[in-house]
């Protein structure tokens, strides 16, 4: 939902050559790499995995959020959630804040992004006990 | 002398060429590469510098970063610790700031907060151009001479009558603008 990446079609022209093996010259060949696009749900579902990792360590938390923030989108709640929880498993309270921080600072000029992570993450956030940064004044100077 | 000997001593061992080094260093003085001698052979320990060893440093594309900023924590420090184990709704808001500035330096609030230093650069603008305009000054009473004379308003009155004899730019100009019958500038 919040992915800035432009996707790749790979078109079907590739067929013309195959169709008509006697006119070799396909019409219009673009050079577009033939990878294969991760879509959102994948990327979502693999960084869920990423962090749902039991015996998770503090490195890997650190290294996997310090990635996350460096894409160009902000994180799906459920990626959020899934992070959450890693740091509760490690007794991590800081980084759970900080986390929170990190991704309204992300979200840049996009003021409604922020509310609506707060709003879906609200249920784990009672459960595990984690106040966000505007209940403990840390919005603020 | 001793240190040139040392120098050319290449395919000694390691440990005799340090022996050598530091006997020569000795002589010389003690310098600062003392305290990065790493002796080998397994005979000692390399001292690790500050710089080399992992840092912490506030930014908004690192947001956890690799170390926790206090790294000493008191005995209070401590036993918030321990009670971070337990389940977090028993915290109380000042406990959880703790925590949270146990761990890093700055909030992100704080450390994307902009400095004044705008205003210091205006001043400094305003500064150095109110200097200029004081050397342009002195320049123009001390360094240059006098202007031409034709600069002098009587001859600029007698430059004015010239050109409108010569009719200059009649048509739409400068000399259109003047009233020849009234001898005036026209309204």
């Amino acid at each position: 939902m919040f992915r800035a990446v432009v996707r790749l079609s790979t078109s079907g022209v590739r067929s013309l050559a195959r169709t008509r093996p006697c006119f070799s010259a396909p019409l219009a060949s673009r050079c577009y790499s033939h990878a294969k696009v991760e879509t959102d749900e994948e990327f979502d579902a693999r960084w869920v995995t990423y962090f749902s990792k039991p015996d998770i360590d503090a490195w890997e938390l650190k290294k996997g959020m310090n990635t996350l923030i460096g894409y160009d989108l902000v994180p799906e709640p459920k990626i959020l959630d899934s992070a959450l929880r890693a740091c509760r498993r490690l007794n991590d309270l800081a980084s759970a804040i900080r986390i929170l921080e990190a991704v309204k600072d992300k979200s840049g000029p996009h003021k409604d992004i922020y509310p609506y992570l707060i709003q879906e993450l609200q249920p784990t956030l009672t459960e595990l006990g984690i106040s966000t940064p505007e209940d403990l004044g840390m919005d603020k100077l | 002398m001793i240190f040139l000997d040392a120098v050319l001593r290449l395919d000694q061992p390691t440990c005799v060429w340090q022996m050598l080094a530091t006997r020569a260093l000795s002589l010389v003085g003690k310098r600062a590469i003392s305290t990065s001698i790493c002796v080998r052979g397994g005979h000692g320990v390399a001292k690790v510098d500050d710089y080399a060893l992992p840092c912490y440093f506030d930014r908004r594309e690192n947001p956890l970063p690799d170390v926790q900023f206090v790294t000493e924590l008191s005995a209070a420090q401590k036993s918030l610790k321990e009670k971070e184990k337990g389940s977090w709704a028993t915290l109380s808001n000042e406990e959880k700031i703790a925590l949270y500035r146990i761990s890093f330096k700055q909030s992100f609030a704080e450390m994307n907060e902009g400095t004044k230093e705008w205003k210091s650069v205006i001043a400094g603008m305003f500064f150095f151009i109110g200097m200029t305009g004081l050397v342009v000054l002195w320049q123009r009473k001390f360094v240059y001479g006098p202007v031409p004379p034709t600069f002098e308003s009587e001859w600029k009155e007698k430059e004015l009558q010239r050109m409108l004899d010569m009719r200059i730019n009649p048509v739409e100009g400068f000399s259109a603008k003047w009233d020849y019958e009234n001898k005036e500038w026209k309204k």
